[in-house]
């Protein structure tokens, strides 16, 4: 692409640097890792759950919720709402299992782990060298002179590779480790905290999350500390005909802070993989948590041959008062998307703020938005979600505002704008506002328009081709969202911007 | 696909009670519309489209009791030159009414028509209400195409010298009127409707408008203020080439009133308003559903819907702008605001857009709080009570709705009647 080609480096942005943002082109993560798998028979009963349970040596406990969850599944029904279509989904042809045959036996350090599993996550650029840090970063601008530490739990397909910075973390008393980790080490806060923000009744995708999920990550600040560094997974499916079904829980106790960062890739295949995760995010009084994604998952071809059918379902409860959330998300990938990452503002004074930019391209479908429902009182929200459609591709902002009636003195304010570019492609927005008191105050503005000629004009001018000018209106569109991200992901975010609208000119 | 049980039998329950009318041209609209109310089902509450409004009331089989209400004032249009239509609990009477002749427009009854094998209006009877049907169903219209008793099928062929009221009176308690009205409008020509007043304890209406190219539409209304009435009402514009349509709906009480706005754009550059003040007490549920469909370049619709609500009051507003693939140019707005005037009251909202052009301007904004604290002060610190300053406030809000109508003259009046309710309440 011509913009990367004649990417300059501002100067103290050593080679490497240039190198990986060079690199950020197409859909860079298509490749596999030929490596020997171990899969659990194809489908999903009672035997696999016990199974996947089995296999994560999970207490009896635990089995037990698991199957009570797929209980109540197999009486639900797939939701029909969202403005998406895809060819019916076979539950029962897909593996719910599948892990690395190295990873049989638990490797006690990253030391043990598959060194091609290893290559693996250093060809995505993700550091799970402690000495190592994210790749593109170091020495970029803003960037403190000794490098910024990231944590990084490490999904491949449906187990947990690693955990890098345990003992440091340690140190500060953050537990950061894989969820299977935490359900045999840490079963008494698993038991109190999981299924409280998401039941394990609460939808059809979240509910089959319940009964198998497989591995995930587990975070637990205690009060009073803020966590040291950044905490991140990466996941990473890479298995064909297999679901991956992860399953975040994130404490932030009083008091407390923590930054977590997600991203998301998959191999390029000619079939729709499924991918079903619950993140769970429970903030006490005082406490703030951050979530940022970048997913990235295969988008399918042009053609909307395969790709990741992308069904989320992920909350924060703001427990007490003025308890914190903010998320942010960079929703590029999937070849369906069905995401409302939500806030339940319970405690008095707690905010909640979700940012999103949403871009789809080529025969992309995203259904996304978000809910923030107003229980307590003087109570923030605001929600900036920024949609880009191109090609043939559709994208729909779907979400709640509610304010209860004791949630006085509340305040919402929504801004939702969508960006066409083409005249094949669709952009929607669908909010439901509900207000039940009067002290509170609920904003909702949306906009729908196409790339100002203007603009173009402007950038044509000073001799940028039209597929530049197009990225960098759009930048500048998403402005507001990008700015919202740490700076290790606003800086692949753009990029991917660019990216994801290559070919979408012209 | 089978109903679901509780669907299917309250259906054929409220079929049952009903007869249908047969004889003439509109014999075919009406079979075919029975059969969407049976395929489709009557709404319930757990219908998508029924999220925020209940509408058990409406499809149960006796109409709930309403007090016939007295107000002492005199009828919404009675100072203006105008032609009366006047029907009592939905059927018209002729000895209220004016001669139903004008220059530039023809009036029949639409009972009239199961003598005539050949009328203009077959093609547009039940035609514009099946039509709306898609994408969102509509089940109360469908039922007023194949039950409705009376009504009026207007032609404007010209540009008639003064308006055409139809004026509902409430007779009895338990009254239960289907009225369905079909208007065309030729091309060029001009016409306003206006209409008032309660019609019945339930009332279902449908409306059925045409617009050719060029030609140009206003409907004022205003419901009747008794109580516990309640309606269901669907307008279905058609608009054709360059022309205009411009609707304001005026709610002042009421139990119950779902009004459903469907308008579709089929020919360039025509520009339809759709726009709504309601100011609701205690015991009132509001809804405004709209949904306008581009289906042509180049044309403008506005929707402007605002609602003071007090005492427990509900507003319920959903509105939908759906641009088709090629309908570039087109300039879409819409807004929805609610002033809660206590904290028993609540405003429910779903405003959407689906877009599938790229060339075009839509935007849509919802808001809802209490009045402006600092408005309020500066009109105090001038010296206006308390009282008043909050009923200019609240005028103040309505009146981008209210603006909407091109006639000064309506206009005042339906201010008066806004300040008559402010007043009332004091």
């Amino acid at each position: 692409m011509a913009a990367l080609d004649q990417f300059e480096a501002k100067e103290g942005v050593d080679q490497e640097t240039v190198d990986a943002v060079r690199d950020v082109s197409t859909y860079k993560y298509g490749w596999n890792t030929d490596i020997e798998m171990e899969y659990a028979p194809k489908g999903v009963n009672p035997d696999i759950v016990r199974l996947i349970s089995d296999k994560n040596e999970e207490p009896e406990w635990m089995t037990e919720w698991r199957l009570q969850a797929f209980d109540r599944w197999t009486g639900m029904k797939e939701p029909e709402w969202a403005m998406v279509t895809y060819p019916k989904i076979d539950f029962q042809d897909q593996y719910y299992y599948a892990r690395p045959k190295s990873m049989e036996v638990k490797p006690k350090s990253l030391d043990e782990v598959d060194p091609k599993l290893l290559a693996t996550y250093e060809k995505l650029g993700i550091p799970l060298k402690e000495q190592m840090l994210l790749a593109g970063v170091e020495g970029a601008e803003g960037a403190p002179a000794e490098g910024r530490k990231v944590a990084v739990d490490a999904v491949f397909d449906s187990v947990s590779v690693g955990t890098t910075f345990q003992a440091e973390l340690k140190k500060a008393g953050v537990i950061f480790c894989s969820i299977s980790e935490a359900i045999r080490e840490h079963p008494e806060l698993v038991k109190k905290y999981l299924g409280t923000v998401v039941p394990a009744s609460d939808n059809f995708y979240a509910t089959l999350n319940s009964a198998v999920f497989s591995d995930g990550s587990f975070v637990y600040v205690p009060p009073g500390v803020r966590c040291p560094m950044e905490l991140s997974t990466y996941f990473r499916i890479n298995a064909e005909n297999t679901g991956q079904f992860e399953r975040t829980l994130i404490i932030a106790d009083k008091g407390s802070y923590v930054s977590y960062l997600e991203g998301c890739t998959a191999p390029q295949r000619d079939t729709a993989q499924l991918h079903a995760a619950v993140v769970e995010i429970i903030i006490e009084e005082d406490a703030e948590v951050k979530y940022s994604t970048v997913q990235n998952w295969y988008p399918g071809d042009e053609n909307g041959k395969g790709g990741i059918y992308n069904f989320v379902t992920k909350r924060a409860d703001c427990r007490g008062d003025r308890a914190k959330v903010m998320w942010t998300q960079v929703e590029t990938g999937s070849a369906v998307t069905w995401k409302y990452p939500s806030c339940i503002l319970r405690g008095d004074e707690s905010q909640g703020e979700f940012y999103s930019i949403a871009i789809a391209n080529n025969m992309q479908q995203a259904d996304t938005g978000t809910k923030m429902i107003h229980l307590g009182k003087n109570t923030k929200s605001r929600i900036v979600s920024k949609g880009i459609s191109a090609g043939k591709a559709q994208n729909t902002y779907r979400g709640l505002v509610s304010m209860h009636p004791k949630a006085k003195n509340s305040r919402n304010y929504t801004q939702c704008d969508s960006l066409l570019i083409g005249d094949k492609c669709g952009a929607h927005t669908v909010p439901y506002i509900e207000v039940k008191n009067n002290s509170s105050r609920v904003e909702h503005e949306a906009t729908t328009s196409k790339v100002d000629d203007d603009q173009l004009f402007y950038c044509r001018q000073r001799g940028m081709d039209e597929e530049e000018a197009v990225a960098l209106v759009v930048n500048g569109f998403c402005k507001d969202v990008l700015q919202a991200l740490p700076m290790e992901f606003a800086m692949e975010a753009q990029q991917l911007v660019a990216i994801s609208l290559e070919g979408s000119v012209g | 696909m089978a109903l679901p049980e509780l669907k299917h039998s309250t259906t054929e329950a409220r079929l049952a009670a009903l007869d249908l009318p047969t004889g003439g041209c509109l014999d075919v609209a009406r079979r075919a519309a029975l059969s969407r109310v049976q395929t489709m089902g009557l709404p319930d509450r757990r219908d998508e489209y029924w999220k925020y409004t209940r509408p058990d009331t409406l499809t149960a089989v006796e109409a709930p009791a309403a007090a016939v209400f007295e107000s002492g004032e005199a009828a919404m249009f009675d100072g203006f030159d105008r032609l009366q239509i006047v029907f009592v609990d939905g059927v018209f009477d002729p000895d209220a009414s004016d001669d139903l002749s004008l220059e530039g427009v023809s009036i029949e009854r639409l009972i009239d028509l199961k003598d005539k094998d050949i009328h203009w209006s077959k093609d547009i009877y039940g035609v514009l209400e099946a039509r709306g049907q898609i994408p969102v169903e509509r089940p109360l219209a469908a039922l007023n195409t194949a039950f409705a008793t009376d009504g009026v099928v207007v032609h404007v062929t010209g540009t008639p010298s003064k308006p055409l009221n139809f004026v509902y009176r409430h007779g009895q308690e338990n009254s239960d009127a289907i009225l369905h009205h079909v208007i065309k409008v030729d091309s060029d020509a001009e016409a306003t409707i206006l209409e008032n007043g309660p019609a019945a304890s339930r009332f279902n209406h449908v409306i059925e408008i045409d617009i050719a190219d060029r030609g140009t539409l206003h409907v004022v209304r205003s419901q009747g203020r008794d109580h516990e009435r309640r309606a269901a009402t669907h307008m279905f514009a058609r608009l054709g080439q360059e022309s205009v349509f411009k609707s304001f709906t005026l709610t002042v009480n009421g139990v119950l009133t779902r009004n459903e706005a469907v308008v579709e754009f089929l020919g360039d550059d025509a520009v339809a308003h759709v726009a709504g003040a309601c100011v609701g007490d205690g015991d009132f549920h509001h809804d405004d559903t709209v949904f306008v469909t581009h289906d042509a370049v180049n044309c403008e619709s506005r929707q402007v819907f605002k609602k003071v609500l007090r005492n427990g009051a509900t507003g319920v507003f959903q509105g939908k702008i759906l641009v088709k693939e090629g309908a570039q140019k087109t300039d879409g707005y819409q807004i929805s605001q609610s002033l809660l005037l206590d904290d028993d009251s609540q405003f429910l909202a779903k405003p959407e857009l689906e877009i599938y052009a790229d060339d075009v301007a839509c935007s849509h904004g919802s808001t809802s709080g209490a009045i402006d604290e600092e408005g309020l002060f500066y009109l105090r610190s001038r010296g206006v009570p308390e009282a008043e300053a909050t009923n200019l406030m609240t005028l103040a809000f309505l009146a981008e709705a209210v603006q909407e109508i091109d006639s000064d003259e309506i206009a005042a009046s339906i201010n008066d009647r806004l300040y008559g309710w402010l007043a009332r309440r004091g």
